[in-house]
């Protein structure tokens, strides 16, 4: 049986589609203004490029903040839920599961089947979230994979006073004409950030093995500093970012079809 | 940020004024408050208790030139100096700054005790947005703090969220305020309340074709909001007074007016030998820091460090 | 008089909130507290008063919210520590650490 899964994130949308439970295809867009279209046209480009057509699939399970908008998704699940079973498939040894995206974080706790336990959300502040990071490279002038490798060179621990990814981009502005290190700064930023992630994570106990998932498990440089904040190992995917919508897809493999949101207000 | 040659939208007019009816030489005891804020820096000088001089300039990069650039502004042309002066105080995000005061107050008081000089004694509720923050203060008829409420931690709802909403959308902060009223009707306000997220939802609706001034509107709408948000948590009490920069713009005081069902105050002072002198709400830090100065000299608390 | 030690943003009020007229300046707050958030110093709100009280150190007042998060005030039945330790019941946290649990 085909299924796919749509994550649709505040930033990007990911697609996965399973055959028989092999992932078959794959992939990643933004979605800029037009959430839902976009999503539509990911998805429509996944299948093409898998050889397969809409009629082709099963079942199809969003989520994502900006999931319930799939008008032809049969079921819409929680984020938390998504990044559990996407998770547990590929570690079923993960106890704690922290999500990174564009405009959200959040910390699981999984249990060794992969449903949520408990949950801990840092939202509507970009402070804990990648959009931070994008900032304070915007306000270095390079590239957040750029400023992830030079993190990793830097041995200095600045503190961050600001909490704000507005404020923090005066401070970094500040520290620059103090001639600070670029690459100390770059350290500075992931540490502040891991910093807020980690007593996110704390809420719901970090219990081994902690995987990390999102757009910014990919940065080295964020996963280095939120090892040394939680003091244990960090399992990081290969793309991470797919973690969601391979969630969705297996909960889309499962049969279930829950249209229950995360209760966030 | 602004670069070198660009127009930078945030960039406010600074101002300074002297009082044409006191002859410094002829007072007691002169007093200085400065209050270096994250974005702005003013100073206040009294002599014998009444306002004398006060300087509104921008914080540079460095705190104790911006400390020392407002008070030297303050005194321009008037032949004070600092050392004739008895006692300063600092006040504001970089009052460890102030290289010539004697000490530190935190804002919060300085803030009430000027709203009760420059509104009077019924005062209660002051609203101050500074560039990085914003606070809510209730006070008693002499201007001392009953409570207060601080936010500088987020961006939303200080001078910065303004600032950042100006420069993207390419217009002088000062002609936000008149522009968001010229509109067809009210639109419904920008639902981030993260200033980062709320950049997206603005170009969103400029693609949209959103016309500028509706989302102006949009934006000071929202920032009502969230100050509506910090007041009421406090509890807001008439005479209810705006100070710092914000004060200024009046498409986010009139939607706050509207929200709370309270007017604030008219920006006239108190006194009545005052009515023609300049009603600055952003230097209302200062002067209670110049305020607080006087009544510890007077009442003999602190030595005067006077040196000519 | 009530002063909140904290921050306000989008996902919620994050206050530590000290009564000083309740304060008696003991430290005992101070002293439990984990993550050191809490000293007693002048009191900054009134400086004629001459009063010595609790607050929030400035440097945690941003981010309280994280500071706090561990000791997880408002879940279960033990208040926090630095609520336990304090006799004339001053000091308090907001709501918004308790109803991000309520969700739960």
């Amino acid at each position: 049986m085909i299924v796919a899964g749509i994550d649709v994130g505040g930033k990007n949308a990911h697609v996965v589609i399973l055959k028989d439970g092999n992932i078959v295809a794959q992939g990643a867009a933004a979605t800029g203004i037009q959430k839902a279209e976009a999503a539509e046209r990911l998805y429509k480009e996944t299948l093409h490029k898998a050889g397969l057509k809409q009629d082709n699939v099963g079942r199809v399970v969003a989520t994502g903040s900006a999931g319930k908008r799939v008008a032809f998704a049969d079921g819409v699940i929680a984020d938390a839920a998504a990044d559990a079973r996407g998770v547990n498939r590929l570690f079923p040894s993960a106890r704690t599961v922290i999500d990174v995206g564009a405009e959200e974080g959040r910390a699981i706790k999984v249990s060794p089947e992969g449903k949520v336990l408990d949950f801990a959300i840092n939202e509507k502040c970009a402070a804990g979230t990648g959009t931070f990071v994008e900032a304070m490279a915007r306000a270095l002038e390079i590239t957040v994979e750029e400023m992830a490798t030079l993190s990793l060179k830097s041995n200095n621990s600045i503190p961050m006073n600001a909490q704000c990814a507005v404020f923090g981009e005066s401070e970094v502005v500040s520290l620059i004409h103090q001639n600070v290190e670029k690459q100390d700064i770059a350290k500075a930023v992931h540490d502040a950030i891991a910093g807020r992630i980690a007593s996110v994570a704390r809420i719901v106990g970090l219990e081994k093995d902690v995987v990390v998932i999102g757009g910014m498990a990919r940065n080295a440089g964020f996963i280095h500093s939120l090892k040394k904040e939680i003091g244990m190992d960090i399992i990081v995917p290969d793309d991470p970012d797919f973690i969601g919508a391979l969630g969705a897809a297996e909960a889309a493999a499962a049969g279930v079809l829950e249209r229950k949101v995360e209760a966030k207000s | 940020m602004a670069e070198q040659g660009k127009q930078e939208y945030w960039r406010w007019p600074e101002g300074t004024w002297v009082n044409p009816g006191i002859d410094w030489r002829k007072g007691r005891i002169i007093t200085a408050g400065v209050d270096v804020g994250s974005v702005s820096s003013q100073a206040a000088v009294l002599v014998d208790g009444e306002l004398y001089s006060f300087s509104n300039t921008r914080t540079g990069s460095d705190s104790p030139d911006s400390a020392r650039k407002a008070l030297s502004i303050a005194m321009e042309k008037t032949g004070l100096t600092v050392d004739h002066i008895d006692y300063c105080i600092g006040t504001g995000y970089g009052r460890v700054n102030v290289p010539m005061a004697q000490r530190t107050l935190t804002e919060i008081a300085c803030h009430a005790r000027g709203a009760n000089f420059m509104y009077g004694p019924e005062v209660r509720t002051v609203m101050d947005m500074g560039g990085q923050d914003c606070k809510a203060i209730n006070c008693d008829d002499k201007g001392k703090v009953l409570n207060f409420m601080m936010n500088d931690k987020c961006a939303a709802g200080t001078g910065r969220g303004m600032e950042v909403f100006a420069d993207l959308i390419r217009v002088p902060v000062w002609e936000i305020g008149p522009r968001s009223f010229q509109i067809k009707k009210e639109p419904p306000m920008i639902s981030s309340t993260c200033v980062v997220f709320a950049k997206s939802e603005v170009v969103g609706l400029l693609e949209k074709g959103v016309p500028e001034n509706a989302i102006m509107a949009a934006y000071c709408s929202a920032m009502a909001h969230r100050i509506m948000e910090l007041l009421n948590r406090l509890g807001v009490h008439e005479k209810f007074v705006i100070t710092g920069g914000i004060a200024k713009n009046e498409g986010v005081v009139k939607r706050l007016e509207k929200e709370l069902g309270i007017k604030t105050a008219e920006k006239v002072w108190h006194k009545p030998a005052y009515k023609a002198y300049p009603f600055d709400t952003q230097i209302t830090g200062a002067l209670g820091a110049a305020l607080f100065a006087e009544a510890m000299v007077g009442k003999g608390k602190v030595k005067s460090v006077r040196k000519t | 008089m009530q002063a909140f030690y904290g921050f306000q943003d989008g996902s919620g009020d994050w206050f530590i909130i000290i009564d000083t007229d309740k304060c008696n300046g003991c430290g005992r707050c101070a002293e439990v507290c984990p993550a050191q958030a809490l000293g007693v110093g002048e009191d900054e709100l009134d400086p004629l008063s001459g009063k010595h009280i609790a607050c929030v150190t400035e440097g945690e007042r941003k981010k309280i919210r994280y500071t706090c998060a561990p000791c997880q005030p408002g879940y279960g039945e033990e208040p926090p520590l630095c609520v336990a330790a304090c006799e004339p019941r001053a000091i308090f946290h907001s709501e918004a650490w308790r109803q991000s649990f309520a969700k739960k």
